[in-house]
């Protein structure tokens, strides 16, 4: 592992699992606490309609991903601002709707046939400087946003009905909340792939929640759990030569339930 | 002074109306009990007045002004405070959320802040507690917290939702016990089932059941007939009897209770 250092790609790829495990864990804590899981599931996979786009008209894929991303993210919020009740269909059409998209702009780029694979599990060892650039920026808004704004956002999250008594403007931070998830989520997505984003957003997360007292500590642990994962994940992967993103999910599974049957003991 | 005013008013989520011709005054330092049946509008007055709901008819002022314009005097304690129990959230976190905009901190908490989440703390009994995640909390001693959290704005005029839906009996008198000695600084408003035991700490009772029936009960050995020395309240006969104006339940048993004429 060591020796692999000296390569580019390799520094590049653990970069990136730190930059996207810091993001993914103080996010992850919002999309957790906020219960917006399935949510983010679909902005995820919705994603996938951004980067056909961005194949066919030949953008920088984050930049595809992420606008659609967003515009999804807005689109959701809007719809279940409005109708809370219905949530789960919305989501889970346009869950479905962009995904479609995606694949049917693939099918009509005249003579692609970059592997799909690597959006669906990821392409770690591929991260470009370019990448790792999107990366930094948006894990600096994050904190910026998050440090800035700690107690509007926790009172939205806890109890949005009294925050609004108290004049916090709930809509706007829950719309907030929903394109940090969507920009975060495709950044995940070059670690792990749309697939498995939800575990990365979520395992790290559930141990950090047990074990922390405050909103705070919460993000800031899940992003240190997560981390860890993902270098574990990447050590494995970089020696039997497995697929990264699916290695770093099983890392993070196992340690679910070893740490499961701790705390049970305990 | 009415801290109060409701004049006329009628509301309906869609073509049903849910109130009809309310009229309400709650003067200053009342403990006003709303009662009635689940369904009859209680929740939707309560959204009312703290203007979660505009009025389709009629008029309502909160300290003589638009509910709305008042929010920021009116402390409410919501229903359901056992929800969210897993929340990573300290109970001193909770508390400065009562806290309304104005002069803050770049980032967490003024120290005037703090000093007067302690005091709305110590107040209801809780300062001890302020370290706490809330979820390890009873179901009593979160209702207080939530109590305090409402205090942290001084208002003038204190909301409660069925504050004692999920607590034991004791843990009831408890907050009761509590909310009789905040009453003597402000009005308390209490939304309520357990009928029996809020009209001992009441002056004002408003059953509501679509219309309004108001009832001032201040002086109770003078407004109820008592059965005998028990001073055991009948809830359902109660509850017929501050809705009607007669009591029309007791045709085959001796009345218990009545309102005297």
């Amino acid at each position: 592992m060591i020796e692999a250092l000296q390569f580019d790609f390799m520094q590049h790829a653990l970069l990136a699992g730190i930059l996207v495990s810091f993001a993914a864990g103080i996010i992850g804590s919002l999309i957790v606490v906020n219960r917006m899981v399935f949510l983010a599931g679909g902005i995820a996979h919705t994603s996938y309609g951004g980067i056909g786009l961005a194949v066919y008209f030949g953008l920088p894929i984050f930049l595809g991903a992420s606008l659609f991303a967003v515009g999804a993210a807005l689109l959701i919020a809007a719809l279940t601002l409005k109708k809370r009740h219905r949530m789960d269909t919305f989501i889970g059409l346009i869950w479905a709707v962009g995904m479609a998209i995606g694949v049917i702009f693939v099918d009509l780029t005249p003579g692609y046939n970059v592997d799909l694979m690597s959006y669906l599990f990821g392409s770690i060892l591929a991260v470009s400087t370019q990448d790792l650039y999107f990366m930094v920026a948006l894990l600096v808004l994050i904190l910026v946003v998050v440090t800035l704004r700690y107690r509007d956002i926790l009172a939205v999250s806890y109890d949005s009905e009294y925050a609004g008594l108290r004049g916090v403007n709930v809509r706007f931070f829950y719309t907030l909340i929903l394109i940090l998830s969507a920009l975060t989520v495709v950044i995940a997505i070059k670690v792990v792939g749309l697939i498995l984003v939800i575990a990365m957003l979520t395992i790290p997360v559930y141990i950090a929640e047990k074990l922390s007292n405050t909103l705070f500590s919460m993000m800031f642990l899940s992003g240190a759990i997560a981390t860890l994962f993902t270098l574990v994940g990447l050590w494995l992967s970089y020696t039997y030569n497995l697929t990264s993103g699916a290695s770093i999910i099983i890392v993070s599974a196992l340690s679910l339930g070893v740490f499961l049957l701790v705390s049970k003991k305990s | 002074m009415n801290v109060i005013e409701i004049k006329d008013l009628s509301f309906a989520y869609e073509k049903e109306p849910v109130l009809e011709d309310i009229n309400l005054k709650v003067e200053e330092k009342d403990f006003l009990a709303i009662i009635g049946p689940n369904g009859g509008g209680k929740s939707t007055l309560l959204k009312l007045i703290l203007g979660l709901n505009e009025p389709k008819k009629g008029t309502i002022k909160v300290l003589g002004k638009a509910p709305k314009a008042s929010l920021r005097q009116i402390g409410y304690v919501p229903q359901n405070t056992n929800v969210n129990t897993d929340f990573p959230i300290k109970v001193i976190e909770v508390v400065m959320m009562g806290h309304v905009e104005g002069k803050r901190p770049l980032f967490g908490y003024g120290k005037h802040e703090v000093l007067c989440a302690m005091g709305a703390l110590e107040q209801v009994g809780m300062a001890d507690f302020a370290q706490t995640k809330i979820g390890s909390l009873s179901g009593g001693q979160r209702q207080r917290v939530m109590i305090a959290r409402a205090l942290c704005a001084h208002p003038k005029i204190l909301i409660l939702d069925e504050p004692t839906s999920s607590i034991d009996i004791t843990g009831q008198r408890d907050i009761y016990e509590l909310l009789k000695v905040l009453n003597e600084h402000i009005t308390v408003i209490v939304v309520s089932h357990d009928i029996s035991v809020i009209l001992e700490y009441a002056n004002k009772a408003a059953h509501v059941n679509k219309t309004l029936s108001f009832h001032d009960i201040s002086d109770k050995h003078s407004t109820f007939h008592t059965h005998g020395n028990d001073e055991h309240f009948c809830e359902i006969e109660l509850l017929q009897m501050l809705g009607a104006d007669n009591c029309n339940t007791c045709e085959e048993e001796k009345p218990q209770w009545r309102l005297k004429p």
